[in-house]
């Protein structure tokens, strides 16, 4: 074991919210020139962890020693002084700004009143070079990719001299090329003499690169070993506590007649660029369809231009035949399409109304909650009381607002509401963003038991592997088009990463 | 009766009369600093608003608008939107009271009076839809477009009159006809001529619809719904558009109201108007006081009637100026605005009861 | 009157009007920019012009030239400005109140409070007294240019220091690192926080400067244009300036191009009535102009949005 001493070192830090203990008695020591993965579920306490190493948050109790001397870090500034960079999982960048703006901000290199651009680009143009890390000093954060969007990320702490980087969930809205590259900036990084800690909830990665793994489950550390000493299921079983198993339980698809049919999209967005061109999908019943593609490249205009929120310029949709294209989306979720939005709390609830109130959010204005224009709350509540027992929403009562539930139960309450619209069409939108397990089982659970029962289930989802167990059929979108099919068993990461960056088009099992 | 008794006891309730009592300490001060008695200012606003049944009545006069106006923004404001266009739609629900009220001829008194009342509702909130339709086509920020609105309404209702109902030589319009009235005559004479109208019993009644539409209706549902968040209601299929214009319009009908009312039951004519009356915003601030809700409204009103109304008799008995009344009436709505100052006064007597409530 | 001397003197009505709303259109800029949005400008207006009046009558009547006593009347003004902005900035970014009621707050408070002031100050006198204000200032040789140079170049000397902090607003905003930094502050708060930039302070300068610069503004119009102040000095301007702003997109140069805009539109009305065909025309008319002009001019411009992204959410750390 090392006796040398830790670069950081946390020592039985806790931290208290109201209701919960998000931090209990933490230890952890970084070693100098090492990654160290932080392992652990949605909510397990992670990002909690490091923003107390940030200086965002105060520890209620313990300690922490940068180089063995106790240190207290009060806020990002002193952290920042002592050399501790975060690199976070919600880009901190300001759109409208440029990427040298964005690296220089708040220690703005002078020239008398004014910054000086100069100067700052030349500094940005020496780390990039030292680091491998490409950018574009002049473009602004709203016009480049999320890589490069990365990448300024992380010069942010470079340009202020950080020798401890924390990278919080960094693959989240990577492709599989993306994550290669990652992965060799950090090795960079590590050869320069800096030493991370990586955040993260996929074993894959820690496989990969990670020396050492400290695992936390709701709220402490579990244990602490070293990669080399372990394997991904040993690891996914302290994370979650039991055995769990990679591959979700579902028989084979019996996939019957075409249910949805996008033919020939083209969809204009307020600038006249197509956002959906010449896009061909089709849905049987009775199978998961699910579509892989890197954030932005039209799965959000895919579904909008199926559920009648945005306008189609070219093409056809049909729903079992009926063409559905350009209806209302009232009317739309009247012909049979059901929808699980990906931003739960935009789009798919009134955090100020009740579960109840909730629960008829598109039925209210239906017989039997509405009678000559005045609602029925003794049917609104009836129903309500009905689904929450048959989801296991878990809810003080059904009168409790929406916002006090968790992410999990509040992602029950929507997939409840929209299930028991008995649709012929169901499109979920990243329904296990931001879940725990038990919670991501129960979705996945779900989109199979509709497909059992004859659906068409539509699944988009930026996680790879989720997408490749759960789907019966996988897509992959690209700049608007659907560029390839495939089966998940006759595929992998690989493949599909390519075809999701555009590089190859694989027409795969055809339709007629 | 719990529920009456939930509202009193509610954490907004305490809030507003802690502001309340906050922005009275505060007027105090004000008038100590200035040399005045407080004691004797506030004993002299009591007395002339309840002394006597004239000033009774016509404190009730004065209070009637404000209700109406308070509804219409409290309604926008549950929907999302902020009406501070309210002098607007007062002016010109007004106007067009007043001119049905002129030139409808032959009609007898119940058929005219309501015709006249409908008008001024409907021109009140059509002018509220117009920067709701400008909200919801253009994406105007409706507090612009909404100013704008009350200065064009003033300039528009002076140049109707001007031209279409003016008296001779005079700075205002002919008298409406006795059949388009909604003052209550007998009762006038009881309250020593008093200027009361039924305008009042249609506030109170305005009221109990804002609360029945609001929270019981499939249409008050979705204004909610649109209210709270726009993008769920949108993807759950409503209307969000029709839904701004339909709010604005129901808003606007109220602060229309309650300038018919003006006309119709206290003056019977309408002045041209060197500048805005400022019932509009005066309501703005009921609404406020009374946490946009159709009883604390009404419950606002009565405050701020008896302050704007008695502040008359600060000044004649306690020679006190009665602008401090709008120093008060400020402070008020800054604490309630504020209200993490009245919750850090309020801290010690919180520290035992446990919070549930998220206000 | 020849066309051309009626050309000169709408120019120069029209810079006395613009010139208010371009002091107040920069504090609303300053303010917005740093997320805050402020309504209370009118207000705050209002509290400059009461200042101006206030103390100018003072300093003249204590035996101050004309020119010394309007400067300490604009100074009165910034401070008091300032000092009322804050309890904009308190209630909003400490107590996290809605910006736009707490604005509306302000505004509420100016006409009741100046109005009782002028009352104590003045023996229950409905405005202040008149005073001499400011005289204009010609600017050598370019004054002398034929025709525009006297409309133009012989101006008051708070429309030179318009123009002049348009520029400086400018490269403060653009250039500086206070401006990078106040601009982040509006744009991406949690950005601006994580590198150590201490957002409610620079909200509550954005305010602070909102105040000074309102203040200024509603200064202007006592003491080039009324000479006194009462209830009525202050009527819109303040709202209008924040039409202003938003039409030129929250950046200096733009303000600065829609508050000459819609100072012409003011202008306008005391020239319109001199023409026979005018006169047919209701002068409410006139009178509505600049104000339907704000509304034409919103529904143009409004697709080219650009507010501060952040404008009106307080900024609460706990949810980083």
């Amino acid at each position: 074991m090392d006796t040398a001493t830790p670069v950081v070192e946390l020592k039985q830090i806790t931290k208290r919210f109201p209701g919960i203990v998000a931090n209990d008695s933490i230890s952890l020591k970084l070693q100098k020139g090492e990654i160290h993965a932080l392992l652990g579920e949605n909510g397990a306490g992670k990002s909690t962890l490091m923003n107390i190493v940030f200086g965002l948050y105060q520890p209620d109790e313990g300690s922490i020693e940068i180089d063995g001397k106790p240190v207290i870090i009060d806020g990002p500034n002193r952290a920042i002084e002592l050399g501790i960079g975060m690199v976070h999982q919600h880009f901190k960048l300001v759109q409208p700004f440029t990427v040298t703006e964005n690296i220089i901000l708040g220690s703005e290199p002078r020239k008398g009143a004014r910054i000086n651009y100069r100067k700052a680009t030349e500094e940005i143009r020496k780390l990039s070079e030292q680091y491998g890390l490409r950018v574009d000093p002049n473009a602004k954060i709203h016009d480049i990719s999320v890589g490069m969007q990365q990448r300024v990320e992380i010069l942010k702490t470079l340009y202020r001299g950080a020798d401890i980087l924390i990278f919080d969930e960094p693959t989240a809205v990577l492709t599989p090329q993306e994550i290669s590259e990652l992965m060799e900036i950090m090795q960079r990084l590590i050869q320069e003499g800096k030493s991370i800690i990586l955040i993260t909830h996929k074993l894959k990665e820690i496989m990969q690169i990670a020396d050492t793994v400290t695992i936390i489950r709701r709220g402490k550390v579990i244990d602490t070993v070293k990669k080399t000493e372990t394997t991904p299921q040993e690891l996914a079983e302290k994370m979650v506590g039991r055995n769990v198993s990679f591959k979700v339980d579902k028989k084979a698809a019996e996939p019957g007649e075409v249910v949805m049919y996008m033919e020939n999209i083209l969809s204009k967005n307020k600038d006249g660029m197509a956002v959906l061109n010449s896009l061909n999908l089709q849905v049987r019943a009775g199978e998961i369809l699910g579509i892989a593609g890197v954030d932005g490249n039209g799965q959000t205009e895919l579904i909008e231009a199926l559920t009648g929120l945005r306008h189609v310029d070219g093409g056809k949709i049909t729903l079992h035949g009926k063409d559905i294209t350009n209806l209302t989306p009232r009317k739309v979720t009247e012909s049979g399409v059901a929808h699980i939005p990906e931003d739960r709390h935009k789009h798919g609830l009134v955090l100020d109304f009740s579960v109840s109130e909730n629960m008829v959010l598109e039925t209210y204005y239906k017989a039997p909650y509405n009678k000559n224009g005045f609602l029925q709350y003794d049917e609104v509540d009836k129903k309500a009381t009905r689904l929450v027992e048959a989801f296991d929403v878990r809810t003080p009562s059904i009168h409790t607002m929406a916002r006090s539930l968790s992410g999990g139960n509040q992602q029950k309450a929507i997939i409840a509401r929209e299930i028991d619209k008995n649709p012929e069409l169901l499109v979920a939108a990243q329904p296990t963003r931001g879940l725990d397990v038990g919670a991501i089982e129960f979705v996945q659970k779900q989109l199979i038991a509709q497909r059992d029962q004859g659906k068409a289930v539509l699944l988009i989802s930026f996680e790879l592997d989720e997408i490749m167990n759960v789907s019966d059929r996988i897509a992959v979108i690209y700049e608007g088009q659907i560029v390839g099919e495939v089966l998940p068993e006759q595929t992998n990461d690989q493949e599909l990463g390519l075809m999701m960056a555009g590089s190859t088009v694989k027409r795969g099992a055809a339709h007629e | 009766m719990s529920k009456l008794m939930k509202i009193f006891t509610g954490d907004s309730f305490i809030l507003s009369i802690v502001a309340i009592i906050m922005g009275l300490i505060l007027g105090a001060l004000v008038m100590l600093i200035g040399g005045y008695d407080p004691f004797e200012a506030y004993s002299a606003l009591l007395t002339r608003v309840y002394g006597d049944s004239y000033n009774f009545g016509e404190a009730i006069r004065e209070m009637t608008p404000l209700i109406m106006t308070g509804l219409a923004f409290a309604f926008a404001a549950r929907t999302g939107l902020f009406n501070i266009g309210g002098e607007g739609q007062f002016l010109i629900g007004m106007t067009a009271a007043s001119i049905v009220g002129i030139h409808v001829h032959g009609l007898p008194v119940y058929i005219h009076a309501p015709l006249a009342v409908i008008a001024g509702a409907v021109f009140g909130g059509l002018w509220a839809a117009i920067a709701g339709y400008l909200k919801a086509a253009r994406g105007v920020n409706e507090v612009i477009s909404c100013i704008m609105l009350n200065w064009i309404g003033l300039y528009l209702s002076n140049m109707i009159i001007n031209n279409y109902a003016l008296l001779d030589g005079e700075n205002r319009s002919v008298d409406i006809q006795p059949t388009a009235s909604i003052a209550i005559g007998w009762l006038s004479e009881m309250m020593g001529n008093a200027r009361v109208h039924w305008g009042t019993v249609i506030a109170l009644l305005a009221a109990v619809f804002f609360y029945i539409f609001m929270w019981k209706t499939k249409q008050g549902y979705e204004l909610r719904a649109v209210g709270f968040n726009q993008d769920a209601s949108k993807y759950a299929g409503m209307n969000v558009n029709r839904n701004v214009v339909k709010a604005m319009f129901i808003s606007g009908a109220f602060a229309g109201l309650g300038g018919a009312f003006t006309v119709l039951g206290v003056f019977g004519y309408q002045s041209v108007m060197a500048s805005s009356p400022g019932t509009g915003f005066d309501g703005i601030a009921v609404a406020l006081i009374g946490m946009n809700n159709p009883f604390g409204i009404i419950l606002g009103s009565i405050l701020f009637g008896t302050l704007t109304y008695g502040s008359a008799g600060m000044s004649f008995s306690a020679d006190v100026p009665p602008e401090i009344v709008r120093i008060v009436i400020g402070a008020i709505i800054f604490f309630i605005a504020a209200q993490g100052i009245v919750r850090w006064v309020l801290k010690p007597f919180y520290a035992k009861r446990k919070k549930e409530k998220v206000l | 009157m020849d066309v051309l001397t009626i050309i000169g003197q709408l120019i120069n009505t029209t810079l006395v009007f613009a010139t208010a709303l371009i002091f107040t259109s920069l504090g609303g800029i300053f303010s917005e920019k740093s997320g805050v949005t402020n309504l209370g400008l009118e207000g705050l207006m209002v509290f400059g012009a009461f200042a101006a009046g206030v103390v100018g009558h003072y300093a003249q009547d204590a035996g101050m030239d004309t020119f010394s006593a309007a400067t300490m009347g604009l100074l009165a003004a910034i401070v008091l400005g300032t000092i009322v902005s804050l309890i904009h900035a308190l209630a909003s970014i400490t107590f996290k109140a809605d910006q736009v009621i707490s604005g509306i707050v302000i505004n509420f408070l100016a006409a009741g409070s100046t109005l009782y002031m002028v009352k104590l100050l003045f023996d229950g006198a409905g405005e202040t007294e008149l005073i001499a204000g400011y005289n204009r200032i010609a600017i050598p040789y370019l004054s002398q240019i034929p025709l525009l140079g006297d409309a133009i170049f012989n101006a008051y000397p708070t429309t030179y220091l318009a123009i002049i902090l348009v520029f400086v607003s400018f490269y403060v905003l653009y250039k500086t690192p206070f401006g990078l930094r106040l601009r982040s502050v509006g744009e991406h708060p949690s950005a601006a926080d994580t590198v150590g930039i201490k957002v409610n302070r620079m909200r509550y300068i954005g305010v602070m400067l909102s105040g000074a610069l309102a203040g200024i503004g509603g200064a202007t119009i006592t003491l080039t244009t009324t000479g006194t102040f009462s209830h009525n000095t202050i009527s819109g301007q303040g709202y209008i300036a924040i039409a202003a702003m938003i039409f030129g997109k929250w950046n200096p140069i733009g303000a600065f191009g829609a508050a000459v805009f819609f100072g012409l539109a003011q202008a306008v009305r005391n020239y319109v009535q001199l023409f026979a065909w005018t006169q047919s025309i209701p002068p409410e008319v006139i009178y509505m102009l600049p104000y339907v002009l704000t509304i034409i001019v919103l529904v143009a411009a409004v697709g080219r949005s650009s507010a501060p992204s952040a404008l009106g959410q307080p900024y609460d750390p706990s949810k980083r």
